[in-house]
């Protein structure tokens, strides 16, 4: 699946495209098919998100979306080596997926 | 040292509100990111994985308690209770908000402080030896010849766009605390015929093509030192690459076009300014110079009383008993280095405890190392370029109180210059240009050495761990040095030896293939094995690689296939 993530214009916070807004959880990021560029342009002009791009993601059978890459894993997490400052998330085997 | 006059206080003062203007524009939509970049990356403001991230400019390394004090709050009003000390002696702040960033530039603005520079392709933050005005082997105080350079490229509107970052580093010693010679510009200040002056090196870094810096004069007189400088960024502005960011360090010109040739050029190009007269007049630097005398107790005679006695074979003479089992002894015989004065100490804090993250210091901890300068140290203190602290002068009869303070608040390991003592750039848990993890392959390899109790016997080893390309973490000058790469989509960690970035300086060649990250750090091992067996009494881990070369460690590590 391709999903969509940026950073908060704001807050910098990472964050990952619904469906309808930016959500800072992972899991709930959508499939964009084919719509990625009309909406990082639609949502960057609108100041909702900085700094935006498409990755590569998988949904495990748990159902928890899985960015392909190392940085989208650390991005969704945070720091591995500060888990005391983690995206606070339902997933609790996030951890064991993210290296 | 040096404080700030009206100018300097306006000039900064103005650029928090210019910023801030500039803030408010990007928030309200007026500019759009490519717009904005390029204005808050003058500021030091990057983006980075998880946020903003902001660095702030320590110029060579000095600050004050109420300096330090004004991190600690700014970590606490704006981040989450840390921040993390950096290979340019500089702080950054993992989490900040763009709305505040304004805020925090005013806030350190009431101190003296700034984000200036810290970020774009113009001069950096200038380094500087971290016992500068304390060591006893110096020949002058470097820091009033960095503030000179400082006050010169702050700003400076023809070195703005240079073709890509500059770096410069200042030192006054034979030895080399500042990897001088791995920076763009490497200054060694001397003392030749009675006058001052100094060696320009040009050319060196680390990055993706390391380079060792040539000598391209071997004195410059001091009252031309920002006509020099000036000429050799010239010629650079000039001709550097513009057409290849990969090659638009001034190390890449250098080497293009010979040192010889690049040395006419400057050399010509310094005549001309010399007829110009670009030079600050000397009474300038007399101003500045005032700025840094020593606290009058260490300009008089040492008196020796109430100091403990020099034990036998201790490095500075002057420390009780490394033995000693409260863990004191072995703190001020690995933490302190010689002062120019013979009742006092420079006294380093390592931020570097067992299974910690190289440079990171909560707010608590750099309140009490405030704390412990105002009342130790004559109100100073320094930032290292190993992501330590320091406090350049310490009583000796004041160390042990030091050190109890210290060791209560988890700043006590006496680990500086040992294998425990690694520099490690944020890596790819913070930062967007990092391919792996640096800090975990840190926490692992301090924690097992501390465990087994060997980084005693090993001694003097320096690594160094870098998460990509970019070198932040000076992997080619570790005698062991970690480049963290992409391996179709998994960390990969080479493994280098022979690295160094004191006046011995050379540049880590690399092991062979790769490692995983479990691999790399029983590697780290098997070499420390290998120097072990072969090193002949007082050898350090670089004296043993260099007299039985390579091979001996290849073979350990990947047998003789």
């Amino acid at each position: 699946m391709k999903i969509l993530t940026g950073n908060d214009l704001r807050t910098g916070a990472v964050t990952w495209w619904n469906g309808s807004g930016w959500s800072p959880f992972v899991d709930d990021a959508v499939d964009v098919g084919d719509e990625a560029e009309e909406i990082l342009a639609r949502e960057t002009a609108a100041r909702r998100v900085n700094a935006a791009y498409m990755i590569d993601a998988g949904i495990d059978a748990d159902g928890h979306v899985r960015p392909a890459h190392i940085k989208d894993r650390v991005r969704a997490l945070g720091p591995t080596v500060r888990r005391d400052l983690a995206v606070p998330t339902a997933d609790k085997t996030g951890w064991d997926w993210v290296i | 040292m040096y404080k700030y006059d009206h100018y300097d206080q306006a000039m900064v003062e103005a650029r928090v509100e210019e910023f801030r203007d500039q803030a408010r524009r990007r928030l309200e939509g007026k500019l759009t990111e490519d717009q904005f970049k390029p204005l808050r990356l003058m500021n030091g403001l990057y983006l980075q994985l998880h946020a903003y991230m902001l660095r702030v400019a320590i110029p060579y390394g000095t600050l004050d308690a109420r300096q330090l004090e004004m991190l600690a709050d700014i970590a606490d009003k704006y981040d989450r209770g840390y921040g993390h000390f950096t290979t340019r002696q500089n702080i950054q702040y993992n989490w900040i908000k763009l709305e505040d960033a304004a805020d925090i530039l005013a806030d350190l603005a009431k101190v003296e402080m700034h984000a200036i520079q810290t970020s774009g392709n113009c001069i950096r933050n200038i380094s500087a030896d971290h016992f500068a005005g304390a060591a006893a082997d110096e020949v002058v105080d470097p820091r009033p010849y960095a503030e000179l350079l400082r006050q010169w490229s702050s700003f400076h509107p023809e070195f703005t766009y240079l073709p890509r970052k500059f770096k410069i580093a200042v030192i006054a010693s034979a030895k080399d605390r500042a990897a001088m010679r791995l920076h763009d510009i490497g200054i060694r200040i001397v003392r030749h015929e009675g006058e001052i002056g100094a060696q320009f090196y040009v050319g060196g870094g680390m990055g993706r093509t390391p380079m060792i810096a040539p000598l391209v004069r071997d004195f410059v007189p001091i009252d031309q030192l920002i006509t020099y400088a000036e000429a050799c960024l010239r010629v650079y502005n000039r001709y550097g690459r513009r057409d290849n960011k990969y090659k638009a360090r001034i190390k890449i010109l250098v080497h293009e076009l010979g040192a010889a040739e690049y040395t006419r050029q400057v050399e010509e190009e310094f005549a001309h300014l010399l007829s110009v007269g670009v030079e600050p007049p000397l009474a300038e630097l007399d101003r500045i110079k005032a700025h840094f005398e020593l606290p009058e107790p260490l300009r008089l005679p040492g008196q020796a009383t109430g100091v403990k006695r020099p034990s036998e074979g201790s490095k500075n003479g002057c420390i009780p008993d490394r033995a000693r089992d409260d863990g004191f002894g072995l703190w001020a015989d690995r933490n302190t280095h010689p002062h120019r004065h013979p009742d006092y100490v420079s006294a380093v804090i390592s931020l570097k405890p067992a299974g910690g993250i190289p440079g990171d210091a909560t707010s608590e901890q750099m309140r009490l190392v405030a704390r412990l300068a105002r009342d130790y140290s004559f109100d100073e203190l320094r930032v290292l370029h190993t992501q330590n602290l320091l406090l350049p002068h310490v009583r000796i009869a004041d160390l042990h109180a030091v050190w109890s303070a210290l060791d209560a608040a988890g700043l006590g390991a006496a680990n500086m210059d040992t294998i425990e003592d690694i520099i490690a750039c944020p890596g790819l848990d913070y930062c967007s240009l990092a391919n792996a993890r640096s800090i975990p392959l840190a926490q692992r390899i301090s924690e097992r050495f501390a465990a087994s109790g060997r980084t005693d016997v090993v001694g003097e080893l320096k690594l160094k761990i870098s998460g990509c390309i970019n070198a932040c973490g000076h992997h080619h000058a570790g005698h062991i040095g970690i480049l963290g790469v992409d391996k179709k989509g998994k960390e990969n960690f080479q493994l280098s030896l022979g690295g160094s970035e004191a006046e011995d300086v050379s540049l880590a060649k690399i092991t062979g293939p790769g490692f995983d990250e479990d691999g790399v750090v029983a590697a780290v091992e098997k070499v420390t094995d290998v120097f072990l067996a072969a090193r002949t009494e007082g050898e350090r881990f670089l004296d043993t690689y260099r007299r039985i070369g390579m091979e001996p460690f290849k073979e350990a590590l990947y047998g003789n296939a």
